[in-house]
Order: structure tokens, then C-alpha cells, then sequence
């Protein structure tokens, strides 16, 4: 059941695509759920379902599954605000798994601000409320979205009441109780955006995306809106290790499966302009913890590439070797040496929201 | 006896006919309560967890654009024909 290294799901604006690579040549199939517009897509390594976060533009935000990876999917009654709480979800912006030790547990990070999870493979959900009253009472600011939610969810393999999770705008927070109460977890971090009095808070930070290094769960990653950090200590402090002008703004953030030094990045221009490096698409990869970044570009476009991965859309396999992308203008691309070299897996798919292996 | 009719992008999600006769409904709201009692989910398509509808969503009343979009109160004739449409949007 493990994820490997040879299977891609991405999550477009019109059905879930998948990629596999046979004989050594990657093959794009026939899109599931053709048409709808498919905000995450993972598949489950504990049983081998595939999820996926359905957007519907009218008809409501959805989760479909197929439990047996057969290409059949059902859908499951998704996550719902409770009575009285007087706001409807928007959107399911992340689906994670539960602890390997709690088989049908499975996570979920929504906007408006919550935290869903079922402990039941799915029959029900509950709103995780001493996050939700945190996103109340500090009335959490929208990122990336009109309203505040949740894009990174993060459980520490050693401890399944561990965890992160990545609030736009929030910050980082953590539990040690397995959601009962949240500390935020944002020093060494800034917001340049927000008023000068106000840049020293608690919260407010805007992560874009928080990743673990898989073989050093104290090690962190993060691609902030105001630069690329990493804590050594479990988020109780973030270093940064941006590199301007190139290894600042930017989405996704993928480590390394095995060495906590290493991860990739792929870097836009600016804030303001949201567009690659004077046309030019490239991966930025550090070997050394991000003290020092080098551009990866062989086979990528050099030149009137405009368009960018969005956070969820970058991923790197269990091989640490092969890695993949996809971008707001539906191209994909994969490399099976680190990044130093990549392939086109195709230039003709709808936006891609998310790229996970499988 | 009021006469829904459905926008056919619903049929593909559920097992809907061109149109649906309901009794015994005076508002919007109980229409669609009726209409999730035989297609179970129905409901939380065309409207969200609070009762209210979907942005995209436009249910007609005799011609008319339902009003209160949140309490779906709006008044259900007997003979009334109810259009459950999306809007436009999109590409």
C-alpha cells in the first residue's frame, strides 16, 4: 500500500488526472470525475483509497472516494459546520491521513478556518472547536482565499496527538494533546504586510505551505508569503533561509523523503507580479539545510513561461529522486534525478491544484 | 399541486425526472425538504449546511427569483411551477 514512486494523482479544474510511469515512460490516463473541479486528490497509504476534494461551482464543495482504487468513486457526506456556528464550508482545501496507529482517521482542512476530522473512515466529522474558537476570537484573515482556512496538515509520526497545521492567515499552529488545545507556533516568522504595531504578534503570519521532513520529524519546512524558513526544533523557532531575489516568494515547499537537509522549492517573482524569473520556470533545491540554493532548469522553459505551481502541486516520491509539478496553466512536468533534469508529462491539462504521488 | 422542474445538470448527480409534483408544500424551504426525503442529499446541492442557497443556485418561483435566499421562505402556490436552475458562471 505504500506510496510509490511511480504514480501521480493531480486534482484540475476538470477531473483527476493521473500519470504512471511504465516500462519507464510516463503515461497521462483517462481524467476521473471528468469535468468537475478537483481541489486535492491523495491517496490513503494505510488502505489504498483515493480521496478527492471536490469544488463545485455550484452545487457546493464535496469529497468523493473510491475505497477500492478501482476507479469507481462515491460520495461520502463531507464535513459540515455545526448549528449556530452560521457559516457554511467553501472549500476542502487538504485531506491528510491519519497516524498510521489510527486507521480511519482522516484529517481535513477547510475554509473557513477549520480542522475537520472522522474517526470512522468517513461516516462522520467533527470540528476540531478549540481551533475553530481561536479562528473566532483572533478573527483570522483570509490568504490566498476570501476567508481564513487550512492548507497544511502535518501529524508527528511518533506521536499521533503531534501535530502542526498551516493556517492562511494564522500562522502555524501545534498540539501536543491531539487537538484538545493549540499554542501558535510562529517565532522567527514576519508579516510585512500587515501594520507596523501589528507585525510582532502571536498570529497573522501567512504560511503558504508547511511540510516535515519524513526522516527528522522535529525538522520543518515552510514557504511563507514573506520568505522560506525552517525550524530544527518542532516549530519552536523558524530560521529564515531565503535567498533573494530567487529563493523568497513562492507556494509549495517539497523535503527531501530521507535527508533533512534537502528540499525543493520553485520560485515566483514577486508578491506584486506572481509570474516566473524574466520568463524562465526553475526549481530551486538546497543540500544544506537552505543556506545556500541552486537553480534546477535543464528541460523546464527558459523563456515565456509565465505560469507556476500552486501549493499543494509540487511533490517529491519515496525514491527521493523522482519529482513532479504541475501549474496554473495545466502543465506538468517530472524529473527522475533530483531535479536536475525534466521531462514534459504534459502541456495540455486544465489548472492543476494539486500533484501528489500515489 | 405545484410542478418542479430541474436544471438537467442535477441528473447527474441524482436520478431526477424532467419535472417533479409536490402537495402540501407553502414554502421553498418545505419544497425542498419534500424533494430531500425522495432524493436524499438533494438539499445539500442546491442549498448549504445553514438552509441557505448556493450562490450559483437560482431557484424561480412562477417566474420569480426566490427573494429570501437565506430562510427560503418565500410562498409556494398550490399550482405554482418552481424552476431549481444554476447560474451562469464559469468556462
Amino acid at each position: 500500500m505504500a506510496t510509490t514512486s511511480d504514480r501521480i494523482l493531480m486534482g484540475t479544474r476538470k477531473g483527476l488526472v493521473e500519470a504512471r510511469r511504465e516500462d519507464g515512460t510516463w503515461r497521462i490516463g483517462e481524467a476521473a470525475l471528468p469535468g468537475q473541479p478537483i481541489a486535492y486528490a491523495m491517496r490513503d497509504p494505510r488502505n489504498g483509497s483515493i480521496w478527492a476534494s471536490i469544488d463545485h461551482g455550484h452545487w457546493g464543495v464535496k469529497l468523493s472516494r473510491s475505497a477500492k482504487d478501482d476507479g469507481a468513486y462515491e460520495e461520502v457526506d463531507p464535513p459540515k459546520y455545526p448549528e449556530g456556528s452560521d457559516v457554511a464550508a467553501k472549500y476542502y482545501w487538504v485531506l491528510t491521513p491519519g497516524h498510521p496507529d489510527q486507521p480511519g482517521t482522516l484529517w481535513v482542512g477547510t475554509e473557513p478556518g477549520g480542522l475537520f476530522v472522522t474517526r470512522d473512515d468517513g461516516a462522520s466529522w467533527e470540528l476540531n472547536k478549540p481551533l475553530w474558537d481561536m479562528c473566532v476570537e483572533h478573527k483570522w484573515m483570509g490568504g490566498g482565499r476570501d476567508a481564513a482556512g487550512i492548507h497544511s496538515i502535518v501529524i508527528d509520526p511518533r506521536d499521533a496527538n503531534h501535530m502542526y497545521v498551516g493556517i492562511s492567515c494564522a500562522g502555524v499552529c501545534e498540539t501536543k494533546d491531539g487537538g484538545a488545545s493549540w499554542t501558535y507556533a510562529n517565532k522567527g516568522l514576519r508579516m510585512d504586510y500587515a501594520p507596523p504595531e501589528e507585525q510582532d504578534k502571536e498570529y497573522g503570519y501567512d504560511p503558504h505551505f508547511v511540510a516535515p521532513a519524513p526522516s527528522d520529524p522535529d525538522v520543518l519546512w515552510q514557504a511563507n508569503h514573506c520568505g522560506v524558513y525552517r525550524s530544527k526544533d518542532g516549530s519552536a523557532t523558524w530560521d529564515e533561509i531565503s535567498d533573494k531575489p530567487y529563493a523568497y516568494f513562492g507556494f509549495p515547499v517539497a523535503p527531501h523523503p530521507t535527508d533533512p537537509l534537502t528540499a525543493w522549492i520553485v520560485p515566483m517573482h514577486s508578491d506584486n507580479n506572481r509570474t516566473t524569473f524574466e520568463g524562465r520556470l526553475f526549481v530551486l533545491r538546497t543540500d544544506d539545510g537552505g543556506a545556500t540554493w541552486r537553480q534546477q532548469s535543464a528541460g523546464l522553459p527558459q523563456e515565456g513561461a509565465m505560469d507556476f505551481p500552486y501549493r499543494h502541486s509540487l511533490d517529491v516520491a519515496p525514491d527521493g529522486k523522482t519529482l513532479a509539478f504541475g501549474t496554473t496553466s495545466g502543465n506538468a512536468y517530472v524529473s527522475e534525478d533530483g531535479g536536475e533534469s525534466w521531462q514534459v508529462l504534459s502541456n495540455n491539462l486544465p489548472l492543476i491544484y494539486s500533484l501528489r504521488f500515489a | 399541486m405545484a410542478c418542479v422542474r430541474f436544471t438537467p445538470h442535477l441528473r447527474r448527480y441524482f436520478d431526477l425526472p424532467l419535472s417533479w409534483e409536490v402537495e402540501g408544500v407553502h414554502t421553498v424551504a418545505a419544497l425542498l425538504q419534500q424533494l430531500d426525503e425522495r432524493w436524499p442529499g438533494l438539499a445539500f446541492y442546491v442549498s448549504d449546511e445553514r438552509g441557505h442557497l448556493r450562490k450559483h443556485v437560482a431557484v424561480w418561483v412562477n417566474g420569480n427569483v426566490v427573494a429570501d435566499r437565506a430562510g427560503l421562505t418565500d410562498a409556494v402556490p398550490d399550482d405554482a411551477t418552481v424552476d431549481i436552475l444554476q447560474a451562469l458562471s464559469g468556462g
